[in-house]
């Protein structure tokens, strides 16, 4: 039988958590909290694939020293990223002696990563689980769109593709706990346009909140933040209104990880934030931590993914979208 | 919600892009860039150049103006205000050709560069060729009847 919500049976800790950005990010709103960055975009490599490959690496290698673990210490390393054949993870965490397993969902990757570490933590077969995504604003754009020199305008809807990388290692003894797990179903409303991503996924996000909040009997008041990632400012607008219209009131404790990374008006990013990397280091270095210092005590997260291909946009079809949601307790 | 609603809804909501803003500054920096091609033809012209050949200069210089603001850098940064006044006239092409070719690079000079060159410049290419043929073969037949 489908369940709609998981109760984990043994929940997780998130024992620690590791940030990794570019420059750009470095200069928003959230620089001064990030683990680590680089002013060189290709942080030491030479292409931008393997700059991709390399922030994992570092993000892994830096959550795991946190957590005083070494390769045997960690059961399994579930990771993703944005480009064909997840090539940045592949090679960006060849040097782990860990067991590896390669995921695919666009900007929601980072919640259906710590969804399914948690789900195998759960299992009682896996003790500590590693989850790490990435995005590259270089090589995302090269894949999805334009070449970098190429001279075009953007649309006010358009996202800016985030570069970084957040690594989270799950198991016993961290202060915030992953209670609840909700995988997302595929939505399709017929939205074609790539500059307009967050409207592409904010259906699926709907799908997500309305069927969470009628399973589990809970109203948004319940939680002190409900934070997408990343919807950027239509994607927002459009889940705001067209949840109010239903009867489900997120106005007051929502925010998204697209807007919480760049400052609108000086960074030149139209609708904010995008990539698996976006909610990855947004949450590892803000909502975690104002949670583990009691800020906050009880967190949606919900990661959107807009699932298309460049073949497919060529082929006129429309981009479905899915949302994957975990609950973050102190 | 159905579909077809759907997307009334989010096309009516969205931002557009700012028309007016866009095409003012396309037709001054277009007007601009124009100029400048034909500042260089007078300077050929001056130079003792024949007219044919003083055109050709004219447009090579801009294509190779466009090519190295490309490759230091500067000319998305130019093209996110200029828009279509830098696009249309012969720097876009130029623009389309080297930011690929740069971009390529890291897949080697034979997959990499050559065979993806023309990804972007590569429709109006094909498509120019092809309407100008079409052209020519009808004032051909229509140069037989006199």
């Amino acid at each position: 039988m489908q369940k709609e919500i998981i109760k984990l049976k043994r929940a997780p800790s998130i024992i620690s958590s590791y940030s990794v950005v570019g420059k750009k990010e470095n200069d928003g709103p959230l620089g001064d909290y990030f683990d680590e960055y680089s002013d060189d975009n290709k942080f030491g490599m030479d292409t931008w694939e393997k700059a991709e490959g390399e922030m994992q690496k570092r993000a892994v290698m830096g959550a795991m020293k946190k957590a005083n673990l070494s390769d045997t210490g960690v059961d399994v390393l579930l990771s993703g990223d944005l480009l064909n054949q997840c090539v940045g993870s592949n090679y960006g965490l060849l040097d782990f002696n860990i067991p590896y397993v390669g995921l695919y969902g666009a900007c929601s990757t980072c919640a259906e990563g710590l969804a399914l570490a948690s789900c195998l933590y759960s299992g009682g077969d896996f003790d500590v689980c590693g989850t790490v995504t990435s995005s590259h604003f270089c090589s995302s754009e090269r894949q999805f769109r334009f070449p970098l020199e190429y001279g075009g305008q953007r649309t006010p809807t358009a996202q800016w593709t985030v570069t970084g990388s957040g690594a989270y290692i799950l198991g016993e003894g961290g202060k915030v706990k992953i209670t609840e797990v909700m995988l997302g179903k595929t939505v399709d409303m017929g939205i074609t346009d790539i500059n307009n991503m967050g409207a592409a996924m904010a259906p699926a996000c709907i799908d997500t909140i309305k069927r969470y909040f009628k399973a589990s009997e809970l109203s948004p008041s319940d939680f002190d933040l409900i934070a997408t990632g990343d919807l950027g400012y239509e994607g927002s607008e459009i889940l705001i209104d067209l949840l109010f219209k239903d009867g489900i009131d997120i106005r007051k404790n929502h925010n998204d990880c697209g807007l919480m990374i760049f400052d609108r008006k000086t960074q030149d990013v139209h609708a904010g934030g995008s990539g698996c990397g976006c909610s990855s280091v947004v949450l590892s270095c803000d909502i975690l931590k104002k949670l583990e210092g009691g800020v906050y005590k009880n967190v949606l997260f919900i990661g959107t993914g807009a699932l298309m291909s460049p073949m497919t946009l060529f082929q006129g079809m429309s981009i479905p979208g899915v949302a994957h949601l975990i609950r973050l307790e102190r | 919600m159905k579909k077809e609603d759907y997307k009334d809804y989010v096309e009516k909501r969205a931002k557009k892009s700012p028309l007016l803003k866009n095409v003012t500054f396309a037709f001054v920096i277009g007007g601009l860039v124009c100029m400048l091609g034909q500042l260089f033809m007078d300077l050929y012209l001056y130079l003792q150049i024949d007219k044919q050949t003083a055109s050709t200069l004219a447009s090579i210089s801009i294509i190779f103006i466009a090519i190295l603001l490309t490759g230091l850098g500067v000319f998305d940064n130019i093209a996110k205000f200029a828009g279509a006044g830098v696009s249309v006239p012969i720097s876009g092409f130029a623009n389309s050709i080297s930011s690929q070719a740069i971009d390529s690079k890291s897949e080697g000079y034979i997959l990499g560069v050559g065979a993806k060159i023309f990804t972007i410049a590569g429709p109006v290419i094909l498509y120019g060729i092809l309407s100008g043929t079409i052209y020519g073969v009808i004032y051909y037949i229509a140069g037989l009847w006199g």
